[in-house]
């Protein structure tokens, strides 16, 4: 049974549990992500998103459990195994990290350059396939310091997917954006699972996109995930908790302008 | 009292861990060198950095302290009438201590700074898991080509600067004391034997490993330092602990070399 | 384009520091490795003190070559040094080697004078007249002691 569910899900964390010094941060998370899905993990800030996306990634080293991603476990695996699962898989992070010394062809380049042989103009025709798929086209030859919070964030998208991987990640999609941008993005996340049949985990608290993308949705909290399922079971949840999370909604924007005044009037 | 003892020991202990990793990347670096693909260019590109970009910097530098050390020797040799020797002080002085000496202090301030800015930078807009995350390397993508171009481009600056520096003592000796040009090219020949010129040599390839290494040890590492100094003040903290580190390695190395070799 | 300019520099301030290095080690070092042409020839000498490899060989004041080698001869108590004598200079057999000091605590270089035989000596010859260095220690303790004992 457990071997036809890695076949299924391309992600699958069992009993994970991550330390951070003293403190626990991740308490036992389980989780199974199916393939060519979108699954959001979505939680307040402190939940343990990010941390959990990092074992992911295989940038943490979790205290004990397994994080199995495409047949590999990560969590025990070597760095030569972890790399082989990378290269299947393509990261957009919250602040784009495009490396800042280089254009952002030669960021979106770079993954071609260093694992395939192919040759310059191939690495160029791919290039600007990918940079058209995230309507970025125009912006080449520029730096990354001349872009846009969303161009970085497009930009990135391109990064990640350079290498047609069967996994993308995606932090904070729409983190610091415009409304209309954030959508925009949102659209790009679901094309891409539709053209190209991507299994997508995005990481956010962002209520609006969260219900516009997502195919399964995990909530975190303190540590742990509360509730998994898909948009409907998440809105008809009984939990306290995701009715707080969920229903803060109108509340959120007040909150929000609470936040603002108070960072004006420099109380942070 | 127990307090202030119990801080000497977590500063201790942090710094032997700071050498630890710090070596510790030395090695990593070194091994994954050794794997293929084997890149020219990122070596090139930190070379115009670390050693075309410092070239003005040291001629003027050089030149500068070659006309101080004519100006100092000529003042002190003239008391015992031993001014032909004006050549010989000049020359040994730069070519075994102040020529590796200044050039490297000279990188770090200029190149060193920056190297520990930039990874330190890489590290907390998560550039440096990015590259994690493609399967690239770090050590062998940011690291290697900058302790390769350190290691090359030091001992050749402090070539450039030697020479500059004699220029200048020449200068000095020659044009503003109106030494005769044999007596000082004479005492330079002379006093300067293969072995002084190794000695330079040898030191500035040393300091050029000892400087690139630290300061990349530095903003590589930056996110495993003090909770407390992350972000943009994180950055600024390591730059200046980088630049002093490994000026104080460079200082304590020059000793090292000079009473072993 | 702007790569191509890049390596450009690159490569200039390469070729600048090994020219300024070269300058150093050929010129100024008086390399090991700068074998000018001439020949060696061996002297014995019973005190060198203070001879090193790479000393200076004068003839009438004008360097004529450069110690190249010191060994010790366990058997006579001696020691053997190898002189690199410039091309063109002619060393008689009756030619006179003696170690001296620039000044009174200069450094210690070898004086060679004229023979009056027509014979030269050719590489790999030995030249038997020597002196050996006059230690100023000696000179000075040699006067002390025998002062005292009187």
């Amino acid at each position: 049974m457990s071997t036809d569910n890695s076949q299924r899900n391309a992600i699958s964390i069992r009993n994970l549990v991550v330390d951070y010094g003293q403190r626990r941060i991740l308490s036992d998370v389980n989780l199974d992500i199916p393939m060519g899905q979108i699954m959001v993990i979505m939680g307040q800030s402190g939940a343990g998103k990010t941390t959990l996306l990092r074992c992911l990634l295989g940038l943490k080293k979790p205290t004990s459990g397994s994080v199995h991603i495409l047949g590999t476990d990560i969590a025990s695996a070597s760095l030569r195994e972890i790399n082989k699962v990378r290269i299947q898989m393509g990261v957009a992070f919250q602040g784009g990290a495009l490396f800042s010394s280089m254009s952002v062809a030669e960021n979106i380049q770079l993954a071609l350059r260093e694992h395939t042989n192919l040759d310059e103009k191939t690495i160029e025709i791919m290039t600007r396939i990918k940079l058209d798929m995230v309507n970025m086209l125009p912006a080449e030859h520029l730096m990354p310091a001349e872009l846009s919070g969303g161009m970085t964030k497009r930009a990135a998208l391109a990064r990640a997917i350079i290498m047609d991987p069967k996994l993308l990640f995606f932090d904070e999609p729409s983190a610091g954006l415009d409304p209309s941008t954030a959508a925009e993005l949102d659209q790009l996340i679901i094309t891409l699972k539709n053209t190209m049949r991507m299994t997508i985990v995005v990481v956010t608290h962002e209520l609006d996109s969260i219900f516009k993308i997502a195919d399964h949705i995990a909530v975190m909290s303190n540590g742990l995930i509360i509730e998994t399922g898909t948009p409907q079971q998440i809105t008809a949840s009984t939990n306290p908790e995701i009715q707080g999370m969920l229903n803060r909604k109108p509340r959120e924007t007040i909150v929000d302008t609470d936040t603002h005044l108070r960072r004006l009037t420099g109380g942070v | 009292m127990l307090k202030s003892i119990e801080n000497i020991g977590a500063i201790v202990i942090s710094s032997l861990e700071q050498t630890g990793r710090t070596f510790n990347l030395l090695l990593i670096v070194f091994w994954e060198l050794l794997q293929p693909p084997y890149r020219l260019y990122p070596i090139v590109r930190q070379m115009y950095f670390i050693g075309a970009r410092s070239l003005t910097l040291i001629i003027v530098s050089g030149v500068t302290i070659g006309m101080v050390l004519g100006l100092q020797f000529y003042n002190i040799l003239e008391r015992f009438g031993a001014v032909d020797l004006l050549g010989a002080g000049v020359a040994l002085s730069v070519i075994r201590e102040l020529g590796p000496v200044m050039t490297s202090l000279m990188v770090v301030g200029r190149a060193g700074s920056s190297i520990t800015a930039e990874l330190g930078i890489m590290r907390i807009t998560e550039q440096v898991d990015a590259l994690e995350c493609m399967a690239i390397s770090p050590g062998k993508f940011l690291i290697a080509p900058k302790l390769v171009a350190g290691l090359l481009s030091v001992p050749l600056l402090t070539m450039v600067f030697d020479f500059v520096a004699l220029f200048g003592g020449y200068f000095v000796g020659v044009y503003m004391f109106g030494l005769p040009e044999g007596s000082y090219m004479n005492g330079m020949t002379d006093a300067i034997e293969w072995v002084d010129v190794r000695l330079g040599l040898v030191k500035s390839v040393i300091f050029g490993l000892l400087i690139t290494l630290i300061c990349c040890a530095r903003g590589f590492y930056m996110h495993l330092g003090k909770a407390g100094s992350q972000g943009a003040e994180g950055v600024s903290s390591v730059t200046t602990d980088a630049v002093v580190m490994s000026s104080i390695a460079v200082l304590f190395s020059d000793f090292l070399i000079g009473a072993l070799i | 384009m702007k790569r191509l300019n890049l390596q450009l520099l690159t490569g200039i301030f390469v070729m600048l520091g090994l020219a300024a290095f070269s300058y150093q080690a050929v010129t100024i070092g008086g390399g090991n490795f700068r074998q000018q042409p001439g020949y060696t020839l061996m002297a014995r000498f019973d005190n060198i003190s203070g001879l090193r490899p790479g000393g200076i060989i004068e003839a009438a004041g004008v360097r004529v070559g450069t110690v190249s080698k010191i060994e010790f001869d366990p058997d006579n108590y001696q020691a053997i040094v190898t002189l690199r004598i410039n091309e063109g200079v002619p060393v008689q057999e009756d030619a006179i080697a003696a170690v001296r000091t620039q000044g009174i605590i200069g450094e210690k270089y070898i004086k060679l004078t004229a023979g009056g035989f027509p014979d030269l000596l050719s590489d790999g010859m030995q030249i038997t007249e020597t002196e050996s260095a006059v230690s100023l220690e000696e000179l000075v303790s040699k006067y002390i002691f025998s002062g005292s004992s009187e």
